[in-house]
């Protein structure tokens, strides 16, 4: 009996030390950044596997019958207020930073140009996935438009809403920015992007996870490097909670 | 030699675990450990599981977890103990890069090495209802093997252990991939092959759960068949042999 209550209470006492410990490592900076050299790993090793391959499309079918609006669904911003009540008539998309064509795209601009629809499944970092419809021109023909200068590396999506005062922002590298699927979404499943969706447009980088779709994009900035933006790691859940740059997985 | 004498001698040592076994055992028990406690952390984002490529609060889950509580699990079981999907991940996907070498290491070792073929694959006795029927009954009596018969793994013993290592573990690391969009790109037929995203992440977490029971099965096994002879074999290799008369 004694024995048992002594095996019990180190097992008990271990994991207590467990987990402790780990509360204890996940605050660490130097464990936190040496577990998170495998996001760089997980990055290379997905690049490698999937080269060009495009996201999965499915049939109009297959679409969620309630697309779940998640993070931002509104806006508490007045000039984004005043465009929303005119139904974006008057909204315009700039793309600046190191291009050679700095841009001011009204939307009737993005609806004239060639489009994209697609039909994407959109996995949440948090587990759950919904399928629906989106248009809109590539991101690619966009950048094409405003020429790149050779030091740009990154695109940096600008966006209305704002998280606990922070206003929300998102990156992508190169290979993402010119991927074909990458687009700037103005409809989604058939219609004008709804407000809880991010209207009047927003990302669709259809490999990456949910947080990489910045909605309310008002601006698209080329950098050389993300260190000097905001918090510097690239992104709102980037900077604000430790979410992996990088979110294929 | 007298039965008195015999009972004397000093039991009789065999060496049972060959050295990848040990290592693999010991480092694959910390890293799914890690592994089970930071996925339930994720699981509490999103406490609901569904079959099918999509799956959100709108649609029919045929599982959730908690009854509505957040966080649904409680914090003794996660890593860390506080609420943090973005902690979690990182512990996730780091040790997932230890957790895949080991497996992938261990199985051609069992492989290439015939552990695989002497150990765990069944005999052509064993291939038979009868056989389960038997060993499910010696165990329920607790009539665990002795001498020379307890130096081979028993028949429940080869199917838990083939069930681990050959189905439970491979579905881990599959289902666990399936969930990545970038690997619904790269290999979209390993997504057809679990029938969708969301029933990926449902199969991750089944198999998960029968890692758990395996594990209580196995833990309750050792206690009652000799913890300390055990656990000192998986550590050193050597195992004291059951004598057939008594202890």
């Amino acid at each position: 009996m004694t024995l048992r209550l002594t095996r019990r209470g180190l097992i008990g006492g271990g994991g207590a030390l467990l987990l402790s410990g780990c509360d204890r490592l996940s605050e660490a900076p130097a464990a936190k950044s040496l577990m998170q050299r495998a996001e760089g790993l997980t990055m290379r090793s997905q690049r490698w596997l999937m080269g060009d391959a495009l996201a999965r499309e499915f049939a109009e079918a297959d679409m969620s019958p309630v697309f779940r609006a998640n993070g931002s669904t509104s806006v508490d911003d007045a000039a984004y207020r005043a465009h929303a009540a005119q139904g974006f008539a008057r909204w315009a998309l700039v793309v600046d930073g190191l291009v050679k064509r700095p841009l001011v795209l009204p939307l009737a601009a993005l609806k004239a140009m060639p489009q994209r629809r697609q039909i994407t499944r959109h996995d949440c970092v948090e587990g759950w996935s919904a399928i629906g419809q989106w248009q809109g021109p590539q991101l690619a023909q966009v950048l094409a438009m405003a020429g790149l200068l050779p030091a740009a590396r990154y695109a940096v999506f600008h966006c209305a809403d704002r998280i606990g005062g922070a206003p929300y922002y998102e990156s992508i590298d190169l290979i993402d920015a010119f991927h074909p699927q990458t687009i700037l979404a103005w409809q989604m499943n058939g219609h004008p992007l709804p407000l809880e969706h991010g209207a009047p447009l927003r990302l669709r980088v259809e490999r990456q996870l949910g947080y990489k779709q910045a909605k309310y994009v008002m601006r698209i900035e080329l950098v050389a490097s993300l260190a000097s933006l905001f918090g510097g790691k690239g992104g709102y859940w980037e900077d604000a909670g430790d979410y992996a740059w990088y979110a294929g997985i | 030699m007298d039965p008195a004498a015999a009972s004397l001698a000093p039991p009789r040592r065999a060496y049972r675990h060959r050295w990848p076994t040990r290592v693999w055992h010991w480092a694959n028990l910390i890293v799914v450990t890690i592994m089970l406690m930071s996925g339930l952390m994720i699981l509490n984002a999103h406490p609901r599981l569904y079959w099918g490529h999509y799956g959100a609060n709108a649609d029919h889950a045929w599982l959730v977890i908690g009854g509505g509580r957040f966080p649904a699990l409680p914090g003794w079981m996660t890593i860390p103990s506080y609420y943090s999907l973005s902690a979690a991940r990182i512990w996730h996907f780091a040790f997932a890069w230890l957790l895949v070498p080991l497996l992938i290491g261990y199985l051609l070792w069992s492989l290439l090495g015939g552990h695989l073929r002497r150990d765990l694959w069944l005999s052509r006795d064993e291939r038979r209802a009868s056989a389960l029927w038997h060993d499910l009954r010696e165990h329920a009596a607790l009539r665990f093997p002795k001498g020379e018969a307890a130096l081979r793994y028993n028949l429940l013993q080869k199917l838990l252990y083939g069930l681990v290592l050959l189905v439970l573990l491979p579905l881990m690391v599959a289902s666990g991939l399936a969930m990545a969009p970038a690997m619904d790109a790269a290999w979209p037929w390993l997504v057809d092959l679990l029938g969708g995203r969301q029933s990926a992440r449902s199969l991750h977490f089944i198999a998960a759960m029968g890692l758990v029971s395996f594990t209580l099965i196995h833990l309750l096994a050792v206690l009652l068949a000799g913890p300390w002879n055990h656990v000192r074999a998986m550590l050193t290799g050597w195992f004291a042999v059951p004598q057939e008369n008594g202890t």
